[in-house]
């Protein structure tokens, strides 16, 4: 791949990228999350197509317009999130879509030869072909799916975060498939986060950065150190406003704190007038940590006290203890697509709208105008559908919520995602206001907890900051105590060896 | 422009098929008595859309509507032969048809336990009635009721400690209740008909004697004309309607402000159940009969007619105006068809024709503007 760029609207994802893997290779791509790689192997394996740049397959052009074209040419991805029907067995899975057919009729006893050859191929005879994968392990579904790729005679495999969701022995497992593909002379990419997995496995490795090469090699001659180091290599800007802030008593209050799967006894403290920080990978359990606490999730052990208040844990409880939350997805948890801003915006506080719990359109409107203008959010009218609006507005309005509630803990998770810089310099501001007490109205201090998997955007807003990794929650330390490197890696699982 | 055309598009429309029909179908279907007969005839089906516009809205569907028409119709028939005064027999129709939709809701919430432990205590007592020992005497109802109250006590315990709940879809749990609902309507008359005593009820929805001519249309259509506004100031005007709104549009997105979804569903089916009832009372009223086979499949007109005003099946879409006017619609088409002379299956043919038309201009409308 050479030169490949792609923009999404106003972002630019991809700017200029070269990227080349051999035959007989695993070959590690590596960068921190929103830094491209997805969007690198999406162009790849045909399911976006780049604005710019050329991709070649053995020497010739190769421009596949669709996931089918590229898998045909022999370039198969294997996502996080497995793409098995769970009620088929595993032969109908291995050849779905490519089955093999006599005058229209299905050829059973060949389906048969060429799925148990396939898990031949991987060394994987074992695995049941007749049961419903659906009830295989995760790690057996996994081979099940990469034995897909290697039935229709895949050439290029592509393994996106493949350990997320397993056990230390499927990875072993795991681990031991991909030294054997190599051997048989397939070129595998292996996007991992972790890189004492890309030290255990890869040959070489190409880091991105912002959507830019920013450097690889051959993972011998490169420390762990080195390689995290090519993937923040970043300053903190001008962008993040950071006001004198005097921290005040402790509003939340969390300790022993465990959820279905994640988190895992997590503890913390959050105090009036400070923003708190979580960092650490996709998948670590931050999101459910924030959802358990906000009683989105259930929790299996643990107390969370609120100024002071225990008790209930659920969502109305939340919002009358005074606490607030803005989910990662906008558009799936946060906002109601089909209702207006108004809606959107007073959803949890109706009452007061009216007489005798009525709902006045007007004075809805005008307590929403009012955030719309303190906010700056861009739209016609409090009536406008939220789903007409920019992500950025979108995201401004489920703030609003919060704000219009009038909170004193916010929960944001991820409140930056995908928006425009302008949207989020504002958003960085209005977060300094609130922790430091000077917005209107009363000027009173409140307390933020933040997720996000923007470490300079952390480092610049938050006062404290914790790491979670894999379901547990680091301590939380003083934003001048840490640096982008110290949290990659501990997050990358690497602190104790540096 | 566009706000208002959203608005009033089946308004509109209903406009539209009526000019149409005015122009081609001869002079009596312009004639006011033609217009009240059209009113009249909508009143039934018009009545049950205004429940079922608010469980649409939640996303959710409710196929027992028919069903639950023909039990009031047989409750309410029933009853009178039982001396009973009319006011009292039309409550307790109408009060089991709102009963059967709370059972619908509380299914489709997850609470199939809870249901199961009424029936069974329920069960025991009529069981225990029919018993030839004790029989319908005090002892009788006295040891039934017991018995009834520990077991079904017992089996809502264990439900309540041990179970966990279970959401069904409302398309199943409906489809259920349809037939239930039809068997017990059947058991009350033992499959016959029940001719009723002629009452007031018979005034509701028929044509006005001449000293109540100032009135213009029957009661009945008056009274859903007020049951339509009271609902449309629920849905527009109040916190439950907001959450009802929220709930179809997004059911995350409400849970995460702390609404409670699974009452808004209890409330909704609840209320869909009610108007299910007033309707029964209605076509009860029609035909001074209890009809255990009446009604079938009015359920998919009432749907038809919330589609048709703007509903979306996939929930935060509708309006009580739309349904209603959509429930015109598909009289107007009737009524024209009949006077011109057509046979009963173009009408038909024409209905569903514009029900397709309706949903592909609604996806039309809401494509984003690019």
């Amino acid at each position: 791949m050479q030169g490949v760029s792609k923009r999404f609207g106003a972002t630019v994802a991809l700017d200029g990228v070269d990227f080349r893997v051999q035959p007989g290779e695993v070959h590690a791509l590596v960068g921190e999350n929103g830094a491209g790689k997805s969007t690198l192997m999406k162009v790849l394996s045909g399911v976006l197509t780049a604005d710019r740049g050329s991709m070649s397959l053995d020497g010739a052009a190769y421009t596949p317009p669709n996931p089918l074209a590229a898998r045909r040419a022999g370039v198969c991805m294997i996502y996080q999130e497995l793409s098995l029907a769970p009620h088929l067995s595993a032969e109908q899975n291995i050849l779905l879509g490519v089955e093999p057919s006599r005058f229209g009729w299905l050829d059973g006893r060949q389906l048969r030869r060429r799925a148990r050859q396939a898990l031949a191929q991987l060394g994987h005879e074992e695995i049941p072909t007749t049961v419903p994968v659906g009830q295989l392990s995760v790690g057996a579904q996994q081979l099940i799916e990469i034995a897909r790729a290697v039935a229709v005679g895949c050439r290029v495999l592509v393994l996106d975060e493949p350990t997320s969701r397993l056990g230390q022995l499927d990875v072993g497992r795991l681990f031991e498939l991909i030294r054997r593909l190599r051997a048989q002379q397939l070129a595998v990419v292996y996007i991992s986060h972790f890189i004492e997995e890309v030290e255990m496995i890869a040959d070489r490795f190409t880091v991105l950065r912002d959507g830019r090469n920013a450097g690889g090699g051959a993972v011998r001659h490169s420390s762990a150190e080195q390689i995290v180091n090519l993937m923040v290599g970043r300053k903190v800007g001008e962008l993040y406003p950071h006001s004198r802030r005097r921290p005040g008593e402790v509003i939340l209050e969390v300790s022993q704190l465990s959820g279905a799967s994640r988190p895992q006894s997590a503890a913390l403290e959050l105090r009036r007038g400070e923003v708190l920080g979580i960092a650490g990978l996709v998948g670590s359990g931050r999101t459910e940590l924030l959802r358990v606490i906000f009683g989105l999730d259930p929790v299996r052990r643990g107390t969370i006290r609120l100024a002071s208040y225990r008790g209930a844990h659920s969502p109305a409880a939340r919002w009358r203890q005074g606490a607030g939350m803005l989910c990662e997805d906008r558009q799936a948890e946060s906002l109601a697509l089909s209702m207006n801003v108004a809606d959107n915006l007073t959803l949890s506080r109706l009452d007061g709208l009216g007489p005798g719990g009525l709902i006045w359109p007007a004075r809805q409107w005008r307590a929403t105008q009012l955030w719309i203008e303190r906010l700056a959010i861009r739209c016609r009218d409090p009536r406008q559908c939220v789903r007409e609006l920019s992500g950025g507005n979108q995201q401004k309005v489920a703030l609003a919520r919060l704000l219009y509630h009038d909170v004193d803990v916010l929960l944001l998770d991820e409140p930056t995602c995908g928006i425009d810089v302008a949207s989020k310099a504002q958003i960085y501001q209005l977060m300094d206001r609130l922790a430091s007490g000077d917005s209107a109205p009363g000027g009173k201090s409140r307390a933020v907890l933040m997720v996000s998997s923007y470490l300079p955007e952390l480092l610049g807003v938050c006062d404290r900051i914790a790491v979670m990794h894999r379901g547990r929650l680091g301590p939380a330390r003083p934003v001048e105590e840490v640096s982008e490197q110290s949290l990659m890696l501990e997050a990358t699982g690497q602190a104790g060896s540096t | 422009m566009s706000y208002w055309l959203n608005k009033f598009g089946p308004l509109l429309g209903l406009l539209l098929v009526y000019a149409f029909f005015a122009v081609v179908a001869p002079p009596t279907f312009r004639s006011v008595g033609n217009l009240e007969l059209m009113a009249r005839q909508t009143a039934v089906v018009g009545t049950a859309t205004v429940g079922m516009t608010l469980v649409i809205i939640t996303a959710g569907i409710d196929l027992s509507v028919g069903s639950l028409v023909a039990l009031t119709t047989m409750i309410i028939a029933f009853l009178l032969n039982q001396q009973f005064p009319p006011l009292i027999a039309a409550l307790a129709g109408v009060g089991s048809a709102a009963l059967f939709g709370l059972v619908n809701g509380t299914i489709v919430i997850g609470h199939l336990g809870r249901v199961a432990a009424i029936c069974l205590g329920i069960g025991t007592l009529v069981g225990l009635l029919r018993w030839p020992a004790l029989g319908t005497s005090p002892a009788g109802w006295a040891s039934g009721i017991l018995a009834g109250l520990v077991i079904g006590s017992l089996v809502l315990w264990f439900n309540e400690r041990f179970m966990k709940r279970i959401p069904v879809t409302p398309f199943i749990v409906t489809l259920a209740m349809l037939l239930v609902v039809r068997g017990f309507a059947k058991l009350l008359g033992n499959e016959q008909k029940i001719n009723a005593p002629r009452t007031w009820l018979k005034e509701l929805l028929s044509t006005l004697p001449a000293e109540w001519n100032w009135m213009l249309l029957p009661p009945g259509v008056w009274a859903l004309g007020l049951l339509a506004a009271l609902a449309g100031v629920l849905l527009y005007y109040t916190k439950l309607g907001r959450h009802i709104f929220a709930v179809g549009s997004n059911e995350k997105t409400a849970r995460l402000c702390g609404v409670a979804v699974e009452r808004v569903k209890l409330y909704v089916y609840t209320l869909c159940g009610a108007t299910a009832g007033l309707a029964g009372l209605l076509q009860f009223s029609r035909l001074n009969i209890g009809d255990p086979v009446s009604a079938v499949g009015l359920e998919l007109d009432v749907i038809a007619a919330v589609v048709i005003g703007g509903g979306s099946l996939s929930g935060g879409e509708g309006s009580i105006l739309g349904s209603l006017v959509g429930a015109l619609i598909m009289t107007v088409i009737r009524s024209g068809c009949t006077q011109w002379g057509l046979p009963n299956y173009t009408q038909e043919i024409i209905t569903g024709t514009i029900i397709v038309c309706a949903v592909a201009l609604d996806r039309l409308r809401h494509q984003p503007a690019e």
